[in-house]
């Protein structure tokens, strides 16, 4: 089946609409790229033809390139060898030169034709580097539409030419925030950043791109690069202007990346190797670089979990298939604090209403001004329009009356983290609705509080993280009697809302809350040993957390910290084993140093709540070692600690996928996003049998804490890995 | 294999190096060809003895690069025999391109080299010619490429040394220049730069600042805090290298870092056999060189290590050594030099140095040698060791025996 259609008018205009049969989005495969190249050199050979206008049959354009096809070739070649992976990229880029020149061929004398990309709606990735290889781009006015390269994101870079043709378009330091951040914008600030030429009503997109076809003049017809005297806006490396940018840039991008992420360092050689030489050889280098990207773990390990398992999560991988999906309107939200208000926020935001319901209807109302909040600060930075927001607000409807409860789909309490205080609002929940009902608790189990329901069966969890409009994660607690038909509905729930769903066993933290907690942890006996504050953080950060333990435990409170740690170590006795770390907290609590909220922590704030450098007596509560540990020592520990933990909940069926395990840690608590996830950065180490050795001398040096769990060990002896790609 | 020795040394003034400085009009190359003709006339050797003109330059683009050496011998009074050849080992050149020629003078029989360098700053603009250590990503980011400013910065939070000792420290170089200066200690080596009608252009340093004081020190602002926090944020590469610190001290400003000027230097460096046929008395005899390479982001610690292995070539301790000259490339470099090594400060810089005199890069090696020479006769010294650091993350130091 065909992925494009062609069509030739009366005045010569070649149409070309991509319309992927039976999808939404229109992605890219190497098939459907050479059916494209055969339109192109049939329209381009056809004297009948004056120009080519390609656009989309569907709302958008392009979503990219399909990863799981790139995916498998790049699992299917050896490590050593990337000849293949650069052939495949030469072969993209001869297809795209092609449609560049218009066809033209020098040698027999034939001139270009002109192309013009027409895009109704989304074009990204792959989707926006055709285009750019176009004669002009030319959007429909679609506020919905984004235009960009997000390739970074998922720990690739654009390697069909995006790269080369972005910085000879808008130069070095304006191409960088699009190709290093993958930024994406909707038509009219794309056209203002001169990512397109063009934006036009969406009803006369094709008839205007026809128009200018037949209206091109032969200068149209050749890009500014294939032009004489070309240099790129801004200079390149070595002119005096582009010198600096680039210095500036490398020293950017380094700070940011931590020397974590490949594909960024990729991407700068490419752009500085491919700024000094002409266009077609720099397609070469942007090849050559793109290839070994390709070959490397880092790169491979992002692409699956942050966009092929994260994908297949959201589109339902572990929903039980045991009824339809469901068709959600209306919610209802008990409890209008800081979570219940931003689950309101984000739930009705997807076109959902919601009842929101508190002691009273002040209180109700209050938690309906937190979302209003949240929204108002969309509309400021300019995410979201005034009538939007104010939509989205209208779906929210305050109440004290659990009543309104009898017309919801599903239900979420989200008041007070105290046993009695919920197991009494879920009776008054289960007293005037029946359906599938939600706690969002981040320390109770599930199945103790399923004790004060009705119908356990019909109850579970759904854990949003704070801020819930900003983190994606919703881990989803199946108790011990809890049905399939609620966890469907539950997925159904985060899928509506387009948020990323796991689903975990019930067991004390779940998954995401227990893992890092053991880094919190281990962060704060590094202080007890007399490691200097700074290297831990610095360690921490190096090994791609985003936040630093220190950092981490004053922000959610060090009064938090004591208090699960005196609770933890009743609830498990002598199997406790934190207090090396206790001893750290409980100190500065003493001190009345309980963290941000009390202005004071392992950091020192401003009177303004501003985060200065670290609180001078540390050194003297715990004095400095010397010798201090090397840095890499620091980082295995801190990230060990977190993988264990994850082995120890995947062995006690807390976990049931270890893409879930990955996916949540990444967008759960911001492990190291470079490694895929726990389990990723775990595989790494087996493929070099490295992962015993490492718990082994770790544990030898710092407790039994680190023994390999026994997930670990089998894996270790049948020189099998945890991730299946 | 002979010894190395010394037979003369001379340096020109150091012009303010903008286009206010009395040198700015002055070629590289001519400057250049004067300082290899006062050498030659002072010495009264035939114009073609000399093996070969070793000439140290940082910045090789526009009238300084394409083998400067060449044009300055073609310009000068040397015979068209003596070949020519530029090098750069960034700020230590102009000692490095000694150390090349005493290396090749203890090879050979009865011959000499003239080695030195030059830089005209306010003329060719330092880091004009580029360099892939800056930004090529695959070195940059590899080795945590900052830049020197934030190195020595780096290197003031590391060691210890606060805003306030480097200003006491900058202090301290303007008092010594203005004191040598007024003493006449200069004397032996300055080579007045002439226009080319034989008038004088500049025949004194121009860059000291003799009246400044710690309050005016002190009212500077840091010249790399901007650059190092906010954009592009070189700290934070730093940090990659340097985990256990915070963050870092921004104390270097104008004020205690080295001037920005022109100047060049030339050294006549030749073997006892040399002197004898040419009937010319040797002044030093080089005792040991020694160069290394050292970590890059921390940039400017190769003094340290250079220093170590000349001591231990030259079979020497440092207390054996009466006299320093430790480039100023910012305070930090010579407080560090001093803290590591225990070395008393009445016998680093005493007469001052690229501080209040200035830095003219590719010159600066051969300049310093030229005053710890005078300085070692002037207070009947015997030896001296001379070091740079050098970009990149290298260091060269050569050890002198006055004789």
């Amino acid at each position: 089946m065909s992925d494009f259609h062609y069509h030739r008018d009366s005045d010569g205009v070649a149409l070309i609409s991509w319309a992927v049969p039976e999808a939404r989005l229109n992605t890219m495969t190497l098939e459907s790229l050479h059916e494209l190249a055969d339109l192109f050199a049939a329209a381009f050979s056809d004297t009948k033809v004056k120009g080519v206008v390609l656009t989309s049959g569907k709302a958008d354009f392009s979503g990219g390139m399909y990863l799981d096809a790139l995916q498998k070739i790049r699992n299917s070649e050896s490590s050593a060898s990337g000849d293949r992976i650069f052939a495949t990229v030469m072969g993209f880029h001869r297809i795209f030169r092609r449609i560049e020149m218009g066809g033209a061929n020098h040698a027999e004398g034939t001139a270009g034709k002109p192309v013009i990309a027409a895009l109704p709606g989304t074009g990204v990735g792959i989707g926006y580097e055709i285009p750019l290889a176009c004669h002009r781009i030319m959007t429909a006015d679609n506020p919905k539409a984004v235009i960009g390269l997000p390739e970074i994101k998922v720990g690739l870079f654009p390697g069909a030419g995006g790269t080369t043709r972005l910085v000879r378009r808008l130069g070095i330091s304006g191409a960088a925030p699009f190709l290093l951040k993958g930024t994406l914008l909707a038509p009219q600030k794309a056209l203002a950043s001169g990512l397109i030429d063009e934006v036009t009503a969406a009803d006369e997109l094709v008839e205007k791109a026809r128009q200018w076809v037949l209206g091109a003049s032969s200068g149209d017809v050749v890009k500014p690069w294939d032009q004489k005297g070309y240099r790129i806006p801004g200079g390149s490396p070595y002119d005096p202007k582009g010198y600096m940018t680039f210095m500036g840039l490398c020293a950017m991008v380094s700070g940011n990346t931590l020397g974590l992420y490949p594909a960024a360092n990729a991407m700068m050689s490419a752009i500085y190797e491919g700024a000094q030489v002409p266009f077609d050889a720099a397609l070469e280098i942007e090849a050559r670089w793109f290839s070994k990207l390709l070959m490397e773990p880092a790169s491979v390990n992002m692409v699956q979990t942050l966009f092929l398992d994260k994908r297949n999560l959201e589109k339902g991988a572990g929903r039980p298939a045991v009824v339809k999906k469901a068709k959600i309107k209306k919610i209802g939200i008990v409890g209008a604090g800081m979570m219940g208000s931003g689950i309101a926020m984000v739930s009705a935001r997807a076109g959902l209403d919601v009842a929101l319901i508190d002691q009273n209807i002040k209180a109700a109302g209050q938690g309906k001004g937190k979302a209003a909040a949240l929204l108002e600060a969309r509309v400021k930075r300019q995410r979201m329009s005034k009538t939007e927001a104010q939509q989205i607000l209208d779906r929210i409807t305050p109440s004290d009356s659990f009543d309104v409860l009898k017309e919801a789909d599903f239900v979420i309490e989200a008041v007070f983290e105290d046993l009695a205080v919920k197991a009494d609002v879920l009776s008054r929940i289960e007293a005037t609705s029946d359906c599938i009902l939600a706690s969002n608790t981040s320390t109770l189990p599930i199945s103790g509080l399923a004790k004060s329901c009705r119908s356990p069966d019909r109850f579970l969890g759904v854990h949003f993280f704070s801020p819930v409009d900003r983190m994606q994660l919703v881990e989803v607690i199946r108790g011990r009697k809890t049905a399939d038909v609620a966890v469907a509905l539950a997925l159904d729930y985060v899928g509506r809302i387009r948020k990323t769903p796991i689903v975990v066993n019930d067991a004390r933290f779940f998954y995401a809350n227990r893992c890092i907690i053991p880094y919190l942890n281990e962060g704060i006996r590094m202080v007890g040993e007399g490691v200097q504050p700074a290297l831990v953080e610095n360690a921490a950060r190096q090994c791609g957390m985003p936040i630093g333990p220190l950092q981490l435990v004053d922000e959610t409170s060090i009064e938090l910290a004591v208090s699960i740690a005196k609770a933890t170590k009743a609830a498990l006795g002598s199997k406790y084993h934190h207090e090396d770390a206790d001893r750290v907290i409980f100190k500065l609590a003493s001190f009345g140093r309980l963290g941000r909220k009390s202005n004071a922590g392992f950091y020192e704030y401003s009177d303004t709540g501003q985060r200065q450098g670290f609180w001078p007596e540390l050194r003297d509560h715990f004095p400095i070692a010397t010798p201090q540990p090397a840095v890499e020592l620091l980082r295995n520990r801190l990230l060990l600690i977190q993988a264990i933990e994850a082995v120890h909940a995947l062995d006690e069926g807390v976990l049931i996928d270890v893409r879930e395990g990955n996916v949540g840690a990444v967008l759960g608590w911001g492990f190291a996003p470079w490694s895929g996830g726990p389990f990723s950065w775990l595989d790494g180490l087996l493929e070099n049998q490295l992962a015993l050795p490492l718990c082994e001398s770790l544990s030898r040096q710092y407790g039994e804490r680190f023994k390999a769990p026994a997930g670990l060990i089998n894996k270790a002896k049948r020189k099998d890995r945890f991730t299946s790609h | 294999m002979t010894d190395a020795y010394i037979f003369d040394a001379v340096r020109s003034p150091r012009g303010r190096g903008n286009q206010t400085g009395a040198l700015a009009s002055v070629t590289a190359v001519d400057i250049s060809a004067q300082l290899i003709d006062a050498l030659i006339s002072r010495n009264q050797i035939p114009a073609g003895s000399i093996e070969d003109l070793i000439w140290g330059n940082v910045t090789q683009i526009g009238e300084q690069g394409g083998c400067l050496a060449r044009a300055a011998v073609l310009l000068s009074g040397l015979d068209d025999c003596v070949p020519g050849l530029s090098i750069n080992r960034f700020c230590a050149s102009g000692l490095e391109a000694v150390n090349l020629a005493a290396g090749q003078v203890r090879e050979g029989e009865k011959i000499a080299y003239i080695a030195g360098g030059v830089e005209m700053m306010s003329r060719v603009a330092m880091g004009s010619d580029g360099t892939a250590i800056a930004v090529d990503p695959r070195i940059a980011m590899k080795c945590a490429f900052v830049p020197q400013g934030i190195s020595a910065d780096l290197i003031a939070t590391e060691y210890g040394f606060s805003r306030r000792e480097c200003d006491r420290y900058a202090l301290r170089s303007q008092q010594c220049s203005a004191k040598s200066w007024s003493e006449d200690r200069f004397k032996r080596s300055i080579v007045t730069v002439h226009d080319i009608n034989g008038m004088e252009i500049l025949g004194r340093d121009e860059h000291m600042r003799p009246k400044t004081n710690m309050a005016v020190l002190a009212r500077l602002e840091p010249s790399f805090a901007k650059i190092g926090i906010e954009m592009p944020g070189f700290d934070k590469v730093a940090l990659l290298k340097y985990p256990h610190l915070e963050s870092i001290s921004h104390v270097h400003h104008p004020g205690n870092s080295s001037g920005i000027v022109d100047g060049a230097a030339a050294i006549l460096v030749g073997n006892r056999a040399f002197g004898t046929a040419h009937e010319i008395k040797p002044r030093a005899r080089i005792r040991a060189m020694a160069k290394v390479g050292s970590e890059p982001t921390i940039m400017l610690t190769g003094p340290l290590a250079a220093t170590r292995l000349a001591l231990q070539r030259a079979g020497m301790e440092i207390n054996d050594i009466d006299l320093f000259e430790v480039n100023e490339a910012f305070a930090a470099i010579p407080l560090l030099f001093m803290q590591e090594f225990g070395v008393d400060e009445a016998k680093v810089n005493v007469n001052g140095g690229a501080i209040s005199l200035g830095h003219p890069l590719g010159a600066t090696g051969a300049m310093l040698l030229s005053t710890a020479i005078d300085e070692l006769e002037r207070a009947s010294l015997s030896h001296a060791l001379i070091t740079l650091c050098v970009g990149g993350g290298m260091g060269v130091a050569t050890v002198i025996e006055r004789v």
